[in-house]
Parts: structure tokens; C-alpha cells; sequence
């Protein structure tokens, strides 16, 4: 991102403090992840030291520190998913990509991440891959959607 | 006020035009729940097939009426007659109904499950009315009445149905006599723990200081439960007329609606809401002419299930972690910015405009004594008609697991309620009503409403240690009986789950379940052994097998579990053998397979393949035996 791209995310806010959390929000929407240069110029507009802004950071479980893959893999691990197996389904996930939740794939085709619940409990067990939620999920579908490439 | 009487009067014009329209209307139900089931394809649906034909028909996107397991729902309402509910409509299925219906002019009665009639009378032969399907008959529905019937997105709608009467009523009287009112009333918090909102408020107002800052709660952090979300996405004016409300008897001009970041369509809703507020002045200084002057502020949060507690909440509006702070002073003394604060759950706000309109002793034929009102409930997990629903408070639990929920599909086990602060209940306290009290007597909480229904194939230890895990993932840090206590009983919990524990374990796990409830800061480790404390007490046989045998009766705890196949019904179709990842399946064409247990990584692709695949047989079981040690 360019310094025009943060003063155009800035622009929305007054410089305060409280404003952090937003703006990390509207960094991580427009790049994907929070970099080391976004939290640079997130500390001279904020005035605030960048430790800070980590040490805000890395406390919700939201941000991420490392680009993304290009498909995001949502395993849901509410509790109505659970109960309905939803963990097969993210141990299915990381044993087709070799990776643990919160890691991206080696081609960096395949993003996986846990979500705490997307809230389609009645659908139970879900799994959302690229905004796109997908209902009552077996390991043998996700297996094979993923290996479409899907 | 006058402006706002034009208004109003414009709003039921446009409702009644759109109730006695002279064009069929369809409504479709978009929350998210529908979303996910796949509404926006209907919806696509519904509007190229009104293109292909020509027809003429007001399309109108509601919210969620609460049947999930009906999702999606589209209705039908065509001029001068009963509006007729359509469920787990596809978009071929849509066509169908609307080519049947709105050209041939005939009820397509296989797709449809209700019908609302006309002023709620009316009967047509073989659709029974909506309200009285089983799951909605013994529902009484006060903070949810709009949700599946108003445009969410539409002002007027909400104005139409009564909307911002219970402001007006409250502007009408001193915020005094508004405490007083809900004071009566016998409102409680929502978010759980039922604290009487009055008595907050009453701190509040009496608190020093002209700045004071009134917060809604919408962080909904907890699994299994979207009751909030599904209600400000329904009916985002309900809550901000509820805020409004609270704001003016505690009497702050600042208010701040604390929502998670994952509810996408929920925030949008709400900045579309407080947008439409501010055009017809009931956002801004000198509401409806009033010296009420207030203002609201949308504020994301990052995904932290430790600020739904009250002062790690305010931490995160400030921009900082979201740690809490140890009581006192409470946030009604000092909160955010170090002034006075009150922070409602959603639901209690939601409960408040109704409670201003038509008073305290109406609100008060529902419910019991000291428990007056009603609560929704996310009811999910192993039961037949899952859905978000509301009841009177001092219902039972067996009327709503088996007669709104129909019970679950295999043998019922038990009841987990409150979600990671909450406890899971056998089938023997189902008789117990639905209070603050008597949950908490039970061993459990009346939470939030998540209320998951487990059956003969969930497995209660396997249950616990879940909660766990998710309680020690999101333990803060701070004090170290909740940071260290929820990492050692996970550390036992999968000893026991993985069948390599000892009989010392369990009153190890008692002792130091004991210790994090009573010496953790704040609720989060407070409540955190709930899970753990309350399935020791209802289910500890489970827990015995579990050491004992070695074996877990549900077949739920992997390492307990050996993936067999069945010789006298399997018929050698190979279908396990090809899916099989790690190559554990032997057998010919036509011959009995075998498993290699060696190899097996119990993935659950043969069970699968096995159950669901039209050649195979049901041949691969998934057995737990009993080893005695």
C-alpha cells in the first residue's frame, strides 16, 4: 500500500487513541493482513509507539500478521458444528494441505482458519470457503471441493 | 414531534399500501442464517423469473422469522388474500411456486408450511397457520415481533408498527420515572447474569458528572449462540430505540453499540439505521424537541470473547487490549473515559421499547414472579427444529427441547445452556423451569441463549474439554488461575478423552475446577469450569467409563474409537477403498474389506462414503470397546 492508500484509509478518523482497533480493521480489509510498514504508519498518525499497536494487535484473534492465501478455508468451530463433527472437518483440512489452523499453504492457494461461529448453527456443520458458506459438510465433500481446487 | 407525526402518518401509508398491495408480494427472508442456506439464490431466482414472464411484484428482503431448519423461507402474499409461507426453497423450487402461483393462480400446497391469514384470521384448506406449526405455538414473541416481517433497512416499516412510541412515551416522563417503570417491570439482563437493569441504571443516574456514556453489548462471542445478531440484523431499530431509552434515563449523551466484525450485514444494517435516525431527527440534539440530545457510535470489535465482559469491553472501545479491570469502581461509577457508564446487552435494549409503550403490568403477564418477561434462545445441536426462539421466562426445559425443538433425532442425553460459561444438564433437571434462579441451582446459567441439545452420539467429556479448549484460548492472561487453572484441565480433559488417565485425575480436576471458579478476576475464568463442574455432577458415570473402560459410549473421543467394518453388510464396493487417504482399506471387488488399524487416521471418509454413497452398505461402524484396566 502507498502513503496515499493509508491517508485515505486516515482520512475517516480523528487520531485518537480509541480509533486503533478501526483502523487496523480497515488496514487488514484493504491489504489482507497488517504489515510491519502499516503499523509504521499507523504509529505516526496515531502517535503511539509500534509496540503498542503489536502488543494491541496480537491480542484479537481478528488480525494477522502474514499475507494471506488466495482461498480463505473457514473451518466453523461453534458448538452446534462441533457436536455435528465439525472437527473432522479441520483435521481433514490440515491433513489435505499439510498445514495447522492459522497457517496458509505452502503454494499459498490455501488460507485455513477456525472461526468461533458463523452463526448458521441450524446448518451445522459449515465451512466457509471465500465468503461462501457451505452447509452440512461432510469430509468426504470438502475433500473433494478442495481438490477441484474450489 | 410534529415532524415526526407527518412522518409516521406517511410510514403507515406506505405500510397499509404495501399490506393491501394491488401486485402479489414476495418476501424473502435474507438474515444470514437464510444467506447461508442460500436465500440470495432465491432471490436471484425470484427476480428473473418475474422478468422472463412479465409480472409485476414487489420483492421485499425481511429479516429472520426463526424456524432455521425451514431456511430459506420465501412467502407469498397475494392481493386480498393470507400471505402463505414456502420453506427450503431452491431456485427451481421458486420458479415453480411462483409460476404456479402467481400465473396459474393455484397454491402449489406441497412447497408451502404456513399461512399468516388475514388480520390474523383466515384458514385455508391444508396449510396450517405459521403461528401454529409446533415450534412457533408455544412461543410468545415481544422482542422479536418485527424480525421476519419489517424491511430491516426500511425506517418506515418500523415506524409503521409502533415504532419509537416507547421513546416518545419516555421523553414524555423524567428519566426517573423511566427507572421507575422498568423497575416495575422487573426487567433483567439479558447477556446472562440478570442483574436488575434499574438498579444499574439508578447508580448511573445518581453517579456524578453531566458526561455519561450508555453502550450496547452486541459482542456475542460465545459459539452456538446468534440471538443478537439475528435480532439487529431483523430489527436494528428496536435495539436503538432501546438504547435511546436507557440513554435518557441514565441520562448520557454519548452511546456506542459494541459489535463483533464478523456480523457484516448486522453493522451495515446499523449505520443504515442511524442514518435514517438522523434524517428524521431522532438522532442528533433536542430529540423530537426534547432536551434529549444523543449520539451513536458503531464500534467494531476484533474478535476477543473476553470483551463481552463490561470493563474489558470498555478497554477495546479505548483502543487498548481488552483486558478487564478488577470491581470496583463499577463502570456505572467510572467506565469509559473514566465517567459513568452502563452497558446493556442487546436484548435487554431490544425489551425496552416495548416495555415503555405499553407499560410494566403488561409486560409482566409474562414470565413468573421475580423472572417477568421473555428470553430468546439459539436452540441447536441434535434436535429436529433448530432455530432462534422466544419464550416466557418460567417455561420449561422439556417443553422447549421437545415441543418448540421436537426433541432430538436419536435418544435425548442433555442440555448444555450459557454456552463456555454455562453447564450441561441431564435429562432428569429438564423439568426445571427456565429462571435466573433455578438454572443457576441446577449447576447452570440461563447465559445468553445458546442452548445446545446433545444426543446418545455426543459425548459429554468430548463436550468439556471443547469448552475448555475454547475458554483457555480465550483466557486474557491476566490472572493466573484462569491463564494456568483452563490449561491444566484441558491437559487432564484430553488425558481422560484420549483414555490414558487415572482415577487421581478426577478429583484433580474437581479441585482445580473449584479453585479457577472461586480466585479467577473476572467471569470469563469464573464461569470457565462451569462445563467441567456441572457434566462431573450430571454425568459423572461418563466420566468413569471414560477412565475405567476405556471407552467412550458415544464414539465420539477418537482415540477411544477403531473404525470396523461389518462382514455381514458389507458388499465389496470398493467405494472405502478409493477414498480412503492413508490407504488402510484392503478387499477385492466383491469381497469383504478390512481395516488396517495401523494405518487408520480415523478421518470418518469411509463412514462416510459407507453411509451416504448409494452402492455401499452401512458396513463401516465406528465402535468404542470396553478395555478394563
Amino acid at each position: 500500500m502507498t502513503d496515499q492508500d493509508y491517508n485515505e484509509i486516515f482520512s475517516g478518523f480523528k487520531g485518537e487513541e480509541s480509533d486503533l482497533i478501526t483502523i487496523l480493521l480497515r488496514v487488514q480489509e484493504r491489504l489482507g493482513y497488517i504489515s510491519k510498514d502499516a503499523i509504521k504508519h499507523i504509529s505516526q498518525f496515531l502517535r503511539i509507539s509500534e509496540n503498542q499497536i503489536y502488543g494491541v494487535a496480537s491480542f484479537y484473534s481478528k488480525y494477522r500478521f502474514t499475507e494471506p492465501g488466495k482461498k480463505c478455508v473457514k473451518v466453523c468451530m461453534g458448538t452446534a458444528c462441533h457436536v455435528h463433527g465439525g472437527k473432522y472437518l479441520s483435521d481433514a483440512v490440515g491433513w489435505k494441505l499439510g498445514i495447522s489452523i492459522g497457517q496458509v499453504s505452502p503454494d499459498h492457494r490455501f488460507d485455513f482458519r477456525r472461526v468461533n461461529c458463523l452463526g448458521c448453527c441450524a446448518l451445522a456443520p459449515v465451512v466457509e470457503i471465500d465468503n461462501r458458506v457451505h452447509a452440512r459438510m461432510m469430509v468426504t465433500d470438502l475433500e473433494e471441493m478442495m481438490s477441484r481446487g474450489e | 414531534m410534529n415532524d415526526l407525526a407527518a412522518r409516521i402518518e406517511t410510514a403507515r401509508a406506505k405500510w397499509d399500501s404495501l399490506n393491501n398491495s394491488k401486485v402479489p408480494v414476495i418476501y424473502i427472508g435474507t438474515a444470514t442464517c437464510g444467506t447461508a442456506a442460500g436465500a440470495l439464490d432465491v432471490l436471484e431466482a425470484v427476480r428473473t423469473t418475474l422478468k422472463e414472464n412479465k409480472l409485476k411484484a414487489k420483492v421485499v428482503q425481511v429479516g429472520c422469522i426463526g424456524p432455521c431448519y425451514l431456511e430459506p423461507l420465501m412467502d407469498i402474499k397475494m392481493p386480498g388474500e393470507a400471505r402463505v409461507s414456502y420453506a427450503s426453497v431452491t431456485p427451481q423450487t421458486a420458479r415453480a411456486i411462483i409460476e404456479e402461483q402467481l400465473i396459474k393462480g393455484k397454491l402449489p400446497l406441497k412447497y408451502a408450511v404456513g399461512h399468516f391469514g388475514v388480520n390474523g384470521n383466515g384458514h385455508i384448506d391444508g396449510i396450517p397457520k405459521f403461528f401454529e406449526l409446533p415450534m412457533l405455538r408455544n412461543q410468545v414473541r415481544l422482542v422479536l415481533r418485527n424480525c421476519g416481517f419489517i424491511d430491516p433497512e426500511d425506517i418506515d416499516h418500523y415506524l409503521a408498527n409502533d415504532g419509537y412510541a416507547g421513546l416518545r412515551k419516555a421523553l414524555e416522563l423524567s428519566p426517573e420515572e423511566v427507572i421507575e417503570i422498568v423497575k416495575d417491570a422487573g426487567l433483567r439482563g439479558r447477556g446472562g447474569a440478570g442483574f436488575p437493569t434499574w438498579r444499574k441504571w439508578e447508580i448511573c443516574r445518581g453517579a456524578a458528572g453531566t458526561d455519561k456514556y450508555m453502550i450496547c453489548n452486541c459482542s456475542e462471542g460465545d459459539p452456538g449462540a446468534f440471538m443478537n445478531r439475528s435480532l439487529i440484523e431483523s430489527d436494528p431499530h428496536a435495539v436503538l430505540e432501546g438504547l435511546q431509552i436507557a440513554a435518557y434515563a441514565i441520562g448520557a449523551s454519548h452511546g456506542y453499540v459494541y459489535i463483533n466484525s464478523d456480523y457484516n450485514l448486522a453493522i451495515s444494517r446499523l449505520l443504515k439505521a442511524t442514518e435514517q435516525m438522523r434524517e428524521y431527527g431522532l438522532l442528533g440534539d433536542n430529540i423530537l424537541g426534547s432536551d434529549f440530545s444523543f449520539d451513536v457510535i458503531v464500534k467494531e470489535g476484533a474478535g476477543a470473547f473476553v470483551c463481552g465482559e463490561e470493563t474489558a469491553l470498555i478497554g477495546s472501545i479505548e483502543g487498548r487490549r481488552g483486558m478487564p479491570k478488577s470491581r470496583p469502581p463499577f463502570p456505572a461509577i467510572a467506565g469509559l473515559k473514566g465517567k459513568p457508564t452502563i452497558i446493556n446487552n442487546v436484548e435487554t435494549l431490544g425489551a425496552l421499547p416495548n416495555i415503555l409503550r405499553n407499560g410494566a403490568d403488561w409486560y409482566k403477564q409474562f414470565g413468573v414472579q421475580g423472572n417477568y418477561g421473555t428470553k430468546t434462545f439459539s436452540l441447536v445441536g441434535k434436535v429436529r427444529r433448530p432455530g432462534l426462539i422466544e419464550v416466557p421466562l418460567g417455561i420449561k426445559l422439556r417443553q422447549i427441547i421437545f415441543d418448540i425443538g421436537g426433541g432430538s433425532w436419536k435418544p435425548f442425553k442433555g442440555v448444555q445452556t450459557g454456552g463456555p460459561s454455562g453447564g450441561c444438564l441431564s435429562e432428569e433437571s429438564l423439568d426445571i423451569p427456565v429462571e435466573y434462579e433455578s438454572m443457576k441451582s441446577a449447576g447452570s446459567i440461563m447465559g445468553s441463549g445458546g442452548m445446545i441439545v446433545m444426543d446418545e452420539d455426543s459425548c459429554v467429556v468430548d463436550l468439556a474439554l471443547y469448552f475448555l479448549h475454547f475458554t483457555q484460548n480465550e483466557s486474557c492472561g491476566k490472572c493466573a488461575p484462569c491463564r494456568v487453572g483452563t490449561h491444566h484441565m484441558v491437559d487432564i480433559l484430553e488425558r481422560i478423552a484420549a483414555g490414558k488417565s487415572r482415577m487421581e485425575d478426577l478429583s484433580q480436576l474437581q479441585v482445580l475446577a473449584e479453585t479457577v471458579a472461586r480466585a479467577s478476576l473476572c467471569g470469563l475464568g469464573q464461569t470457565a469450569p462451569n462445563p467441567v463442574l456441572t457434566t462431573l455432577r450430571h454425568f459423572r458415570s461418563e466420566y468413569l467409563t471414560h477412565i475405567k473402560e476405556k471407552h467412550c459410549s458415544a464414539a465420539a473421543c477418537k482415540e477411544l474409537v477403531e473404525y470396523e467394518i461389518d462382514p455381514a453388510k458389507c458388499n465389496g464396493c470398493q467405494r472405502c477403498v478409493s477414498i480412503c487417504p492413508t490407504e488402510a482399506i484392503s478387499g477385492a471387488k466383491a469381497e469383504i474389506h478390512k481395516i488396517d488399524q495401523y494405518r487408520c487416521i480415523k478421518c470418518k471418509a469411509c463412514y462416510e462414503v459407507c453411509r451416504y454413497d448409494p452402492l455401499a452398505a452401512d458396513a463401516v461402524v465406528i465402535t468404542s470397546r470396553r478395555n478394563a484396566s
